[in-house]
């Protein structure tokens, strides 16, 4: 039984990756089958939950009622996707959504850079672990205790930031969390709270691999502290800055559910509201499954384009792209 | 010799920089770590205490009341051990079926490996969003059931490929030596490769169970029934200023006092922070893998 289970010699033929001879379907099934055989749930999962979704937008097109299914249900055509773009609710959500990604791009994408030059200047390593250590706790928190954290922190009745701008500002008390002016600043300082420190160990990583020589070099040369930081260390980040800058704007739309919908109240959704929450709000709120479906689409569709311009932006940049 | 470092002079716009610098990340280091010792020293304060003072960290009184009635409460025990459950069971499934498909996926002599290969891929460009799987879930009568936290995540096609790059730099000879010792190729997957994979199979399952521990959004769109709501369920329904009616509705008994909002969040977070120092080395390893090998 063995015996025809001999693998190709793995390193033997001239192409990696090939081997000489093509092999029939047949002979390939029976000579690989534990392999396949070890293939196949993994497979199937893909199938299952990521293939038979994809079939699943054709939904968008029809007006999809449960008790016909996919097949019996009526072909519509875009009517969902003009009803999307004429309707009410397109402007807001997309101008919410935008405005989110230009605030986390603004405010959220340079904190971890900065903060990781500030660890990078300081030269006291117990300090320096001790803070790191403290700063990528809140990354593994789940988003449910830092909205928790926020409406505790914001509570009107006994709050330390309600009582801080109460006291400072006189007036009434206010709940900060259900206003809608409020909502994108909380919004992005969880962000900032959550994400900063974790970000900063890809650009730590990125700073560790500077050659200590070139300091030293530049400091023979008389280079002030700021000159070496200007003419070493900033260079040696900045593919690493690049590299996160194109991943990040492939996903621009892609404003975290968790996050807002645990943070969206009944009071604040006209600036709360961006896509991926009006697709649950509409699909299973609603019940409304072909035109959430449709909303769904758009921005996924919207998605890939963002994805491969970004990704052709990084090979045009002489990056390494995501594929 | 006040400063060891040899690439910085002492001047005093230097040392100025440096107290900056330190009182900064010091300042940032506090805004992160004070709102979590503020909501432990709230779950031990009376009522009256955390109505009274904004912010402490130490309570003037320690009560353990709240706990009390949280641990006799079978809502929250409930939650708890459910919570425990699914993530213990969800990644062992989770990892099982990622190392499974990953190992023939690093053959590169497979017939049809790069075909599986771009079908994964593709699905970290476009999925078919969250109402189609939904309805995907619902079809497969697993509404409601606790498989709906754990299949439709069962492999994160990230960790897909970082692990599929892992096996594929393995060296090769031990396998040759099993296989020639009459191992076949699961033989050789579940006797040689897996033990010497202990590292970064310790990875995954931290990145999983966190994961899942963590999610939300799952039961959110899958679980209805009440009973079977998982910790962070029960997070949201007690500390959401909307959603406290259903918390009442759901016990005459319960009347979410602030306290309970407090040590809720507490227990919720208890678990991560005791996994936290192996979190930390074996995150931060991921990250830099999945870095490098993309």
């Amino acid at each position: 039984m063995a015996t025809d289970l001999a693998p190709p010699p793995v390193k033997a033929a001239t192409k990696p990756g090939r081997p000489r001879e093509r092999l029939t379907f047949r002979t390939a099934m029976l000579r690989y089958r534990w392999l396949y055989l070890m293939l196949l749930p993994g497979l199937a999962y893909f199938v299952v939950f990521k293939y038979l979704p994809m079939y699943g937008v054709t939904i968008a097109f029809q007006d999809f009622l449960p008790f016909l299914g996919y097949s019996g249900s009526p072909w519509v055509g875009f009517k969902h996707f003009e009803e999307l773009f004429n309707g009410p609710d397109f402007g807001r959500l997309m101008f919410n959504t935008l405005i989110l990604a230009l605030l986390t791009a603004v405010f959220v994408f340079p904190a971890p850079i900065i903060v990781a030059l500030m660890l990078n200047e300081l030269r006291h390593s117990v300090l320096k672990r001790s803070i790191q250590s403290l700063v990528y706790i809140p990354h593994f928190l789940s988003w449910t205790i830092v909205a928790s954290l926020t409406y505790l922190l914001f509570s009107v009745d006994f709050g330390v930031i309600a009582t801080f701008f109460h006291e400072l500002l006189g007036g009434k008390k206010v709940d900060y969390v259900a206003q809608p002016d409020w909502f994108r600043p909380i919004i992005v300082f969880q962000l900032l709270w959550k994400q900063t420190g974790w970000g900063t160990i890809i650009y730590l990583a990125a700073l560790a691999g500077v050659n200590t020589d070139l300091y030293e070099a530049a400091r023979m040369d008389g280079a002030g502290r700021f000159r070496q930081f200007w003419h070493i260390t900033l260079p040696a980040i900045r593919p690493t800055i690049v590299v996160m800058a194109v991943l990040t704007s492939g996903h621009l739309l892609d404003t975290g559910f968790e996050q807002i919908w645990l943070m969206t109240g009944a009071l604040n959704r006209s600036s709360a509201d961006v896509f991926d929450t009006f697709v649950y709000y509409m699909g299973i709120t609603q019940g409304a499954f072909s035109y959430s479906t449709a909303v769904g689409l758009f921005k996924g569709l919207v998605g890939v384009l963002l994805i491969f311009g970004s990704n052709w932006l990084a090979k045009r940049l002489g990056q390494r792209g995501l594929f | 010799m006040p400063n060891q470092s040899p690439t910085h002079q002492h001047t005093l716009s230097s040392r100025v920089f440096d107290v900056l610098n330190i009182a900064v990340l010091l300042f940032l280091a506090l805004i992160t770590i004070l709102p979590l010792l503020y909501v432990l020293a709230g779950s031990f304060a009376s009522e009256a205490e955390i109505a009274s003072r904004p912010f402490f960290l130490w309570p003037e009184k320690f009560v353990t009341t709240t706990y009390e009635y949280i641990f006799d409460s079978g809502t929250f025990v409930r939650a708890l051990l459910t919570t425990i459950c699914v993530t213990a069971v969800g990644t062992v499934v989770q990892v099982l079926l990622t190392f499974t498909m990953a190992y023939p996926l690093a053959k590169r002599y497979l017939p049809g490996r790069t075909l599986v290969l771009n079908l994964v891929i593709f699905t970290l460009v476009f999925t078919g969003g969250m109402i189609p799987t939904y309805l995907v879930v619902r079809d497969l009568g697993l509404l409601d059931s606790y498989w709906a936290l754990i299949l439709p995540l069962a492999i994160n096609p990230f960790y897909l490929i970082i692990v599929k790059s892992f096996f594929q730099e393995l060296p090769q000879a031990l396998e040759e030596a099993a296989r020639i010792d009459g191992c076949n190729e699961m033989g050789v997957f579940f006797k040689i490769v897996l033990p010497l994979s202990k590292p970064i199979i310790a990875t995954f399952s931290l990145f999983y169970a966190v994961g899942i521990w963590n999610d939300y959004m799952s039961p959110l769109l899958y679980i209805d029934d009440s009973k079977k709501w998982t910790l962070q369920v029960l997070v949201r329904q007690l500390t959401s200023p909307d959603a406290q009616n259903a918390m009442a509705m759901l016990e005459s008994v319960f009347f979410p006092t602030q306290g309970l909002k407090f040590a809720v969040v507490v227990i919720a977070t208890l678990p991560i922070l005791f996994f936290y120092p192996f979190l930390q080395k074996h995150f931060s390893k991921g990250v830099l893998l999945g870095s490098v090998k993309e």
